[in-house]
């Protein structure tokens, strides 16, 4: 198992850096062949934790990952924030719950999109939220 | 940024979502349409989302707040042409959009708002 270093890191700033985040993951999909229906979830779930890291964690950066498995490559999302961290990571996760009345549905949904999830968070530290999507067969490259 | 056409047929605003829209372009296309059916006096929205290679929670909401919008404006709306994939990732993202209505084509979408005259305008326009 090896890992690439990341590919890519794009700041979140202002919303246009939400937008840049969706283009770079989607670039990154394509590349190592993830199918039309697995890169819309891709780029759907970074599209909400962007946002999430913008809105909640006050700003941070995206960085994109390659992991190459046996038979399999794994595409790593982690977004990173030095906001004001998550007080109460479970009702955070639970659908619906939103403190800032969204539809509480970017975490919890998200999680869902990944095969893989984790969520670092420290009060007053900040929080750092990986997925991860793994595409059947070796990349296409 | 983003582009965003909207053009008026027989009482109903065609409007075609180009590009990639940021919050702000939500937010912004919300408030255009509901003055524009206010001062129009739209009875029907028709949203093309075909060319959207993704809907998030964000825009979903937007989507649905214009609607609800509308229809208190006399106005229905209804969103057409979601590719295939982004229904799937709106289900599994816990968004049904309950309530929205939707159409797989323009032309179906219109037929909503009047029969097969219009459907037949808005494909020689
Ligand atoms: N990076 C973060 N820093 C601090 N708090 C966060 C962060 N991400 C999520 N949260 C907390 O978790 C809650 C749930 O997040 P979630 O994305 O599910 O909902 P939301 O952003 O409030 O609404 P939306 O459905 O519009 O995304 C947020 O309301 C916020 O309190
Ligand atoms: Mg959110």
């Amino acid at each position: 198992m090896t890992t690439v270093p990341t590919v890519r890191e794009v700041p979140i700033r202002a919303e246009i850096g939400i937008v840049q985040v969706r283009q770079a993951v989607r670039e990154v999909a394509v590349s190592v062949g993830f199918s039309l229906v697995d890169q819309t979830k891709l780029v759907t779930a970074a599209s909400e934790l962007a946002r999430n890291t913008l809105k909640h964690g006050g700003g941070g950066v995206a960085e994109i990952e390659l992991e190459q498995r046996v038979g399999s490559t794994a595409l790593r999302l982690r977004f990173h924030d030095k906001g004001p961290g998550i007080g109460d990571v479970e009702l955070a996760l639970r659908d619906g719950y939103s403190s800032a009345g969204g539809l509480g549905l970017g975490l919890s949904g998200a999680r869902r999109l990944a095969d893989e999830f984790d969520l670092e968070t420290a009060r007053g530290e900040g929080t750092t939220v990986t997925v991860t999507f793994v595409a059947a067969g070796p990349a296409a490259r | 940024m983003s582009a965003t056409s909207v053009i008026e047929l027989d009482g109903v605003l065609l409007v075609t979502i180009q590009g990639e829209l940021t919050d702000h372009d939500a937010i912004a296309l919300q408030q255009d349409l509901t003055t524009q059916v206010a001062e129009r006096g739209a009875r029907g929205v028709l949203i093309n989302i075909s060319a959207l290679e993704i809907v998030d929670s964000f825009l979903a909401r937007t989507l649905h707040e214009i609607a609800g919008v509308t229809s208190l404006l006399a106005a229905e709306t209804v969103v057409v042409g979601m590719r295939p994939e982004v229904a799937i990732t709106l289900v599994e993202l816990g968004l049904t959009l309950n309530g929205l209505r939707t159409a797989l084509s323009v032309s179906d979408g219109l037929s909503m708002f009047g029969g097969a005259s219009i459907a037949r305008r808005a494909e020689g326009a």
